[in-house]
């Protein structure tokens, strides 16, 4: 089966559209998955060193298309997950050096050789945006419990709609649940009502992202971090589990405390 | 700081995140700015006034929105009958 193209957006800057790519990457990867990530975020990339692959880049998504490599010469291949492969940006180059087109023909060249497609989109709504999301079968957006990155999550909705994409399925990113519960965070529920939009994931806030970033590893593989399990969950949810949403309190109250206590490795 | 401002300061702050959104977004998705709907609201109060006599002060244009669909909801009091009949006169 040809693979599924997901571009991973938001709008705003900031929100963690490259940790969500780097890590429902490697989840996917992790679960048997054969998944390539193109960095779309041209003159600005970052992926690499997310992914902690930086010193492995000889080739580049600008190479391919203007004909200097084969695809396949630009893909990196994983330090630990032999089925997850990048694509990086170009860093000297601007958003212009690819269109739209390009990077359908791109994705299309790459459909039969893995199952996943994750294309990393830059911030904003211009040319890199609409290169991003053109060859997406899927659009998730990545917000943050703030005003002005939920402004921006409605832009990006009626833009995606406006290309006629199905329907875009919403993260909400570094979630405090100590705020949530005493009224000083957007809760789950008060995003969804203001953008009526499908869930795929709410990733708590967690230190250990920070961790993985500084070491160029994913999240996802950490079996004890909270936000490593929902991105692995939202990988499930992908593939077309059905996997329900825990309460937040579940998962910082006592009784969450407690069970990480008793099981050391982490419920998985 | 007055009662009303530490009785605003006091709830919680998401909801005051919440109902802010909700007003700003009604305007990004009609692309119609509350200065723009200001200038909108003059001019409907020109055009109609040649043709009815209306309260100009109470005139009430709003952007409202319901799921899908945006509303543009305009209130328009006539002026008191009596005056109208009186000016007529």
């Amino acid at each position: 089966m040809p693979a599924t193209t997901i571009t991973i957006t938001s709008g705003k800057g900031g929100v963690g559209k490259t940790t969500a790519t780097a890590n429902i990457a490697a989840a996917l990867a992790s679960a048997g998955q054969r998944v390539v990530c193109i960095d779309a975020d041209i003159g600005l990339r970052n992926l690499d060193v997310v992914m902690g692959l930086e010193n492995r880049i000889v080739y580049d998504l600008v190479d391919v298309v203007e004909g200097r490599c084969r695809l396949k010469q630009a893909m990196i291949k994983d330090k630990r997950l032999p089925e997850l492969h990048l694509i990086p940006a170009a860093q000297t180059r601007d958003k212009t050096a690819v269109s739209p087109q390009d990077m359908i023909r791109l994705v299309e060249e790459l459909r039969q050789e893995c199952d996943y497609i994750l294309v990393d989109s830059p911030a904003g709504i211009e040319r890199g945006f609409r290169n991003a999301v053109a060859p997406a079968d899927l659009v998730i957006i990545v917000t943050n419990p703030e005003v002005s990155a939920v402004r921006d999550a409605d832009r990006i909705i009626g833009l995606v709609e406006a290309e006629e994409k199905a329907p875009p399925k919403l993260v909400i990113n570094r979630v405090k649940a100590d705020m949530v519960k005493r009224g000083d965070m957007l809760a789950t529920q008060d995003i969804l009502e203001v953008l009526a939009i499908e869930l795929i994931g709410v990733v708590p806030e967690d230190e250990a992202v920070i961790v993985a970033s500084n070491r160029g590893l994913p999240t996802a593989l950490d079996q004890r971090s909270r936000a490593g399990r929902e991105f692995r969950n939202i990988a499930r949810r992908i593939r077309g589990e059905n996997v329900p949403f825990e309460p937040l309190e579940g998962r910082d109250g006592f009784l969450g405390r407690l069970s990480r206590l008793v099981r050391p490795g982490g419920p998985s | 700081m007055s009662f009303f401002d530490r009785l605003r300061a006091d709830r919680p702050s998401a909801r005051t995140a919440k109902e802010r959104l909700q007003l700003v977004l009604i305007h990004d998705r009609a692309d119609l700015p509350p200065a723009r709907l200001e200038a909108l609201k003059d001019e409907l109060i020109t055009l109609l006034s040649r043709y009815v006599e209306i309260d100009t002060r109470a005139v009430k244009v709003s952007l409202t929105s319901e799921r899908d669909q945006q509303r543009l909801v305009a209130d328009v009091p006539l002026a008191p009958a009596r005056a109208r009949r009186r000016e007529a006169l």
